[in-house]
Parts: structure tokens; C-alpha cells; sequence
């Protein structure tokens, strides 16, 4: 596949924009300047990313309780959702969601979701209005290894197989539900094989590869534009990080130092850099200058963010129900 | 007496029940190690190392399938445990316990039992947000069949997680969030039980009943204080048990107060304070002298920031508003 550089250059961006998002709210949690529960994406920001760049502003996304990476990719901003972390008046839920509820509407991110996959069914839908509509849209529905246990997963496979409904399923197979390895909590090894129980297509991806993410998500994305139904793509990736923040498991109670050091080996945005370098697409110096734009990108939605006036207590009773 | 956590109480009983009865077992998410000990909150700690793999059971994501595999096993001769990480994820269960485990007694005309307890983590005040901080016990107070129960100190949950675990019927069992590690209280060791449908009188008075359950007796004996320097003797009355509830010991107290004041955390409208209130209200409406009063959560989802969630949680100040309320 040939990608243009600046393309390219924009997936290594989003990739670090992902996870120096995500450096700056650890920071801010243990410092106990974020309330409430937070899971990073850290060490799977391919899979978002990749996933997103073949998507177009119009398409739908359904994400998860480790959402973050999946609304920056689909062109999030961060200033509203640094806000949100912070329970601030201007965040996109305006503090009333916190992490896991983050959506925008506009850029068709249907939200991030505190239920473990609740956006699978949501997807469909969204799919199904598409159909409806007689529109060309398609929807990205992001879930882990664990969330494919649920019935929701099988249900909704299922009706959009049989209704040729245009979603890709985006199973980010990162090994583990909590402490649960996926080896004790699937009954096959590869997810994506669970396809076959629906007779639609899929594959499996290294999630690590933003390139070979991003080459999946666009055969997928073209298909189910052309009305050829859904996919079920496993990317193979990694939590870096605790479940959430605070889950230290210092003790290494269900997996080893070892493993999660072979795969910070195998970070996503190391082996890209390194792609971008040996292909001269970009130099170090062009590296470090988007290095740059990002933090100063970052440190402008933190004053925004810190600059934000937390809501009034009464803003708990707004927004229940439509109304005139 | 030694003095134990919320949690530590409901896993001493868990520890007791398991050895007492090798049928009984543990069936949930991340039970047998979770974040390194024993579950999100350690209710679990230690079970797995005692008991073997075979009786703590690490499912998969599938409370659907947690809920119904239990009433299966109920069924024929085992007593499980099963665990809904977060209470909110009841909605995912629901259909099991109200459509199975409910029900099956009664179709079968008495002849088969379901001993299963649903164990979970319900209530807010962690900033958890909207997915993981409800208090939904008035969604299935309404479903004949189940025993609902909420305790509020470590020494009920030991005594009423004991009791359940041994009745043979389903019961609902909601453990508070904000009390697992917040709350520390003498626990008797060894055999404590606190049987169903009984509450309990946390503190005697004459002026005025509060009941309370859940996180919420906290507040209401943090409200009984403020009012007794009032010169308002407050009795602080605990149903514990919601299904079947004790309605003798309610309507005494009432009756001895002529005042009261029903306080959950679950939004007020539709909430189980409706159902107390209603009792009063049929068997007590002469020994009252004031309007019955509830305390409860506004009608909306639980807000994520904590200037948001403060507001909307019921707390002892809210509590002595409505006390002088009706105190005139
Ligand atoms: C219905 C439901 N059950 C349980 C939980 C608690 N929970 C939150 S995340 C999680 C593990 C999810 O694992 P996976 O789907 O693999 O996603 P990952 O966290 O690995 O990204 C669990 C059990 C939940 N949020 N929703
Ligand atoms: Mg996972």
C-alpha cells in the first residue's frame, strides 16, 4: 500500500497525541486532580489510530471504558475532554460523565461507555439507521477481549451479519479483562475466528502495527460502504498500564514483569518512528518538532481546561429529558 | 471485639460459609485475584488460596450467563455465590433473577428451591459516575419471589451474608461501596448470624424515627447527633432486610414517634421509601402528628464531578432540613 507522507505523518501524530494525553491524566490522577475511575490506552494507541484514518468525519464510532485513544482518533478535542476528566463545566459531558462517557456527537462518536459492551448493540443500531437512511456511512465498534464473552457481542453479530449491516467490529485483544487472561475466559485462542459462527468476514492484525491496523480498517471500511455487511477485526495489542489507575499490582498477581516489559519492547509508537525514519518520511528533526506541537497543543487544553469553572451543584438536575 | 472493615466482614463470612458448606462457591469476575486480592474490592481475598479454583470461579464477562448458570446450579444441589462486579451491571443479569430464580418455586408448586445469593457492589459517592453507582434495589423490591438485602455495618453484612448464603431461597444481597474500606466496626468472630426480614434499632428515641439503610445510616446517625444537640431524641431504625420487610418493628417506632423520615440513596421518586411510607401511611396514619418525610437522590443518573455528585447525594445535613421540616 502506498501512503502519502503526510498521511503517515499524521497517524505517528494522533498515535502521540493518544499518549501523551494519556501521560499528562496518569499524572493528574495521582495527584488526585482527576476523580473517579480512569483506564489508559497506553501501549494500544495503534489500533485507534489506524482504525479512525480510514474513516471518514462522517462515520460513526462506538467506544469503551478505555475510550480515550478512540476519541482522539476520531478527531476529539482535547481541550473538552481534559475538561470532562477534570469535572469541569465545558467538558463534553459537562462533568457530569467523567472518562467513561465522553462522546461528540458531531464527529459520530457515539460515546465512550461504562458497561462492557454495551457499544456493540448501540453500533448496530447506529448501522441499521444508516441502512435506513440509504446512507454510505459505516460505524467502528471498539471492544476488548472480554467484552467478546457477552451476549451482546453475539447478538449483535449476528443481526448484522443477517441484515449485511455496515459495521467493523474492532476487537482490541489486549490480552486481559482485569486479571482475567484471555486464554481463561475464551474457549479459542484467535477472536476474530468467531467470524465463522456468523459466516462474515475478519481477520487478525498485529494491533502494534499502525500500518498493518490501518490497511485492515480501510478493506473493511470499503466493503461495508459498498452495502458487503460487517467484519470482525482482531488486533492483537497490550495494556501497558493497570486495569485502571490505582490498580497497581505490584506483586505481578496475574501477569509478569517480564511479559509487560517484552511489550512496552514492542510500543507502537517506537516501531513507527523507526518506520518513518528508515523510510525518510520524516527526520529526527521533524520528529521532535511534532514532539513539540504536541505538548504545546497539550499544554493549552490543560490551561483550558484548568481555567474552566467547575459546574454549579444545580447542573446535576439539567438535561434529563427533551424539552421545548 | 475486634474491629473489622465492611469488606473484611463480608469476606470473613464468605471464608466461614465456604468452609462450613462445601457446596457453597463462588462465581464471578476477577474473584479469584482481581486487582491482587480478591476482587475490585478484596471481598473475595483469600478465598481462591483456601478453597481451590474449582470453587472460586472466574467467569467470563457474562453476567447474563453469571445469573443463570447459578440458578442452574441452585437447582440441583449447589449453593452458589455469584458476584455482579458493580450493581449497575444488574441491568445485564435481571433477566435470571427475575424471570428464573424468582419464579421457579412458585411455578413448581413448591418443589424445587434456588439457594443462590447475587452478591454486589451498589451506591455512589466515589465519582464512579453513571455506570457504576446506582443504587437499584427499588428495581427488584417489586418481583415476588426474591429476598433483598442492604446491609449497613460490617457486623450485619457478616451476619445477614451468612444468613442468605444458608436460606434457600434467591436472594439479592447489595454491599455499599463507600462503606467497603471506609467503614471499620467490632464484628464478632465465629458463627454470627442476623436472620432475614428483622431491622434493627440502631438508636432509641422518642421525638422522631429516621430509617435509613445502606451507606445512608451513617448519615442518618450523623443527623440523629446534630438534632440531639437540638434537644430531638432521634431513633435511628435499619431495616437491613428489604424483602421481606419488618414491618412490625417499623410500625412501633412510628407509632411511639407520631414523625418520620424514610432516607435511601436511590432517587426518592419510585424509590423503596415510597413502599415504607405507604405501610405508615396505611397502619399508622393516626399516631401521626407531621407529614411523613423522605430523603432520597434527585431524579437523574449519578453525575460524575464531585461538586455534581455531592449535590446530588443525601446527606445528614439534608436530613435535619427535613427534620425541622416537621419538627415545627
Ligand atoms: C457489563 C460489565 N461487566 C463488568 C464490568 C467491569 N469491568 C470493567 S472493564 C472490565 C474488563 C474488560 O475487559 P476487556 O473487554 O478485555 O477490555 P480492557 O479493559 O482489557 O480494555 C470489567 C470486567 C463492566 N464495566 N461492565
Ligand atoms: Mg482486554
Amino acid at each position: 500500500m502506498q501512503l502519502n507522507n503526510e498521511f503517515m505523518i499524521q497517524l505517528y501524530r494522533t498515535m502521540l497525541m493518544i499518549r501523551r494525553f494519556e501521560e499528562k491524566a496518569l499524572d493528574l490522577k495521582a495527584r488526585q486532580i482527576i476523580p473517579g475511575l480512569l483506564h489508559l490506552y497506553i501501549g494500544e494507541e495503534a489500533v485507534a489510530t489506524g482504525m479512525c484514518a480510514a474513516l471518514r468525519r462522517d462515520d460513526y464510532i462506538s467506544s469503551t471504558h478505555r475510550g480515550h485513544g478512540h476519541c482522539i482518533a476520531k478527531g476529539g478535542d482535547i481541550s473538552l475532554m481534559m475538561a470532562e476528566l477534570l469535572g469541569r463545566e465545558k467538558g463534553y459531558c459537562r462533568g457530569k460523565g467523567g472518562s467513561m462517557h465522553i462522546a461528540d456527537i458531531d464527529l459520530g462518536i457515539l460515546g465512550a461507555n461504562g458497561v462492557v459492551a454495551a457499544g456493540m448493540p448501540i453500533s448496530g443500531g447506529a448501522a441499521l439507521s444508516i441502512k435506513m437512511r440509504g446512507k454510505d456511512q459505516v460505524v467502528a465498534c471498539f471492544f476488548g477481549d472480554g467484552g467478546s464473552n457477552q451476549g451482546a457481542f453475539h447478538e449483535s453479530l449476528n443481526m448484522a451479519a443477517l441484515w449485511k449491516l455496515p459495521v467493523i467490529y474492532v476487537c482490541e485483544n489486549n490480552q486481559y479483562a482485569i486479571s482475567v487472561a484471555q486464554s481463561r475466559s475464551c474457549s479459542i485462542r484467535d477472536i476474530y475466528l468467531r467470524k465463522d459462527a456468523y459466516e462474515i468476514e475478519g481477520c487478525m492484525v498485529d494491533g502494534n502495527d499502525v500500518l498493518a491496523v490501518y490497511q485492515a480498517a480501510k478493506e473493511t471500511v470499503d466493503r461495508a460502504r459498498r452495502g458487503e455487511g460487517p467484519t470482525l477485526i482482531e488486533c492483537k495489542t497490550y495494556r501497558w498500564r493497570g486495569h485502571y489507575e490505582g490498580e497497581a499490582d505490584r506483586t505481578y498477581t496475574y501477569r509478569t514483569k517480564q511479559e509487560i516489559e517484552e511489550w512496552i519492547d514492542r510500543c507502537p509508537i517506537k516501531r513507527f518512528q523507526k518506520v518513518l525514519l528508515d523510510q525518510g518520511v520524516v527526520s529526527q528533526v521533524g520528529l521532535n518538532q511534532i514532539e513539540q506541537e504536541i505538548q504545546s497543543d497539550l499544554q493549552k487544553a490543560m490551561e483550558f481546561a484548568q481555567n474552566c469553572p467547575f459546574p454549579e451543584p444545580q447542573d446535576a438536575l439539567k438535561d434529563l429529558y427533551y424539552e421545548e | 471485639m475486634r474491629e473489622i472493615t465492611f469488606v473484611e466482614a463480608v469476606n470473613e463470612a464468605l471464608h466461614e460459609e465456604m468452609a462450613r458448606d462445601e457446596r457453597v462457591y463462588i462465581f464471578g469476575e476477577d474473584v479469584r485475584v482481581g486487582y491482587g486480592k480478591g476482587g475490585p474490592f478484596g471481598a473475595t481475598n483469600g478465598l481462591a488460596t483456601r478453597f481451590g479454583p474449582e470453587r472460586v470461579i472466574d467467569t467470563p464477562i457474562s453476567e447474563s450467563a453469571i445469573a443463570g448458570t447459578s440458578v442452574g446450579a441452585a437447582l440441583w444441589g449447589m449453593r452458589p455465590v455469584a458476584e455482579i462486579m458493580f450493581s449497575d451491571f444488574l441491568a445485564l443479569a435481571m433477566d435470571h433473577i427475575v424471570n428464573s430464580a424468582a419464579k421457579m418455586r412458585y411455578a413448581y408448586a413448591g418443589e424445587a428451591t434456588v439457594p443462590v445469593v447475587f452478591r454486589m457492589a451498589c451506591g455512589a459517592g466515589v465519582g464512579a459516575a453513571l455506570h457504576h453507582s446506582q443504587s437499584p434495589e427499588a428495581w427488584i423490591t417489586n418481583v415476588p419471589g426474591l429476598k433483598v438485602v442492604m446491609p449497613s455495618t460490617p457486623a450485619d453484612a457478616k451476619g445477614l451474608l451468612k444468613s442468605a448464603i444458608r436460606d434457600d431461597n434467591p436472594v439479592v444481597f447489595f454491599e455499599h461501596k463507600f462503606l467497603y474500606s471506609r467503614l471499620r466496626e467490632p464484628v464478632p468472630e465465629g458463627e454470627h448470624l442476623i436472620p432475614l426480614g428483622k431491622a434493627d434499632v440502631k438508636r432509641s428515641g422518642e421525638d422522631l424515627t429516621i430509617i435509613a439503610y445502606g451507606a445512608m445510616l451513617q448519615q442518618a446517625m450523623r443527623a440523629a447527633d446534630l438534632l440531639n444537640q437540638e434537644g430531638v431524641k432521634v431513633e435511628v431504625l435499619d431495616p437491613r432486610t428489604l424483602v421481606p420487610l419488618d414491618r412490625e418493628t417499623i410500625l412501633q417506632s412510628v407509632k411511639k414517634t407520631g414523625k418520620v423520615i424514610i432516607v435511601h440513596e436511590a432517587p426518592t421518586f419510585g424509590g423503596f421509601g415510597g413502599e415504607i411510607a405507604a405501610l405508615i401511611a396505611e397502619e399508622a396514619f393516626y399516631s401521626l402528628d407531621a407529614p411523613i418525610k423522605r430523603v432520597g437522590a434527585p431524579f437523574t443518573p449519578v453525575p460524575a464531578s464531585p461538586i455534581l455528585e455531592k449535590f446530588y447525594l443525601p446527606n445528614a445535613e439534608k436530613i435535619v432540613k427535613a427534620a425541622k421540616e416537621i419538627m415545627e
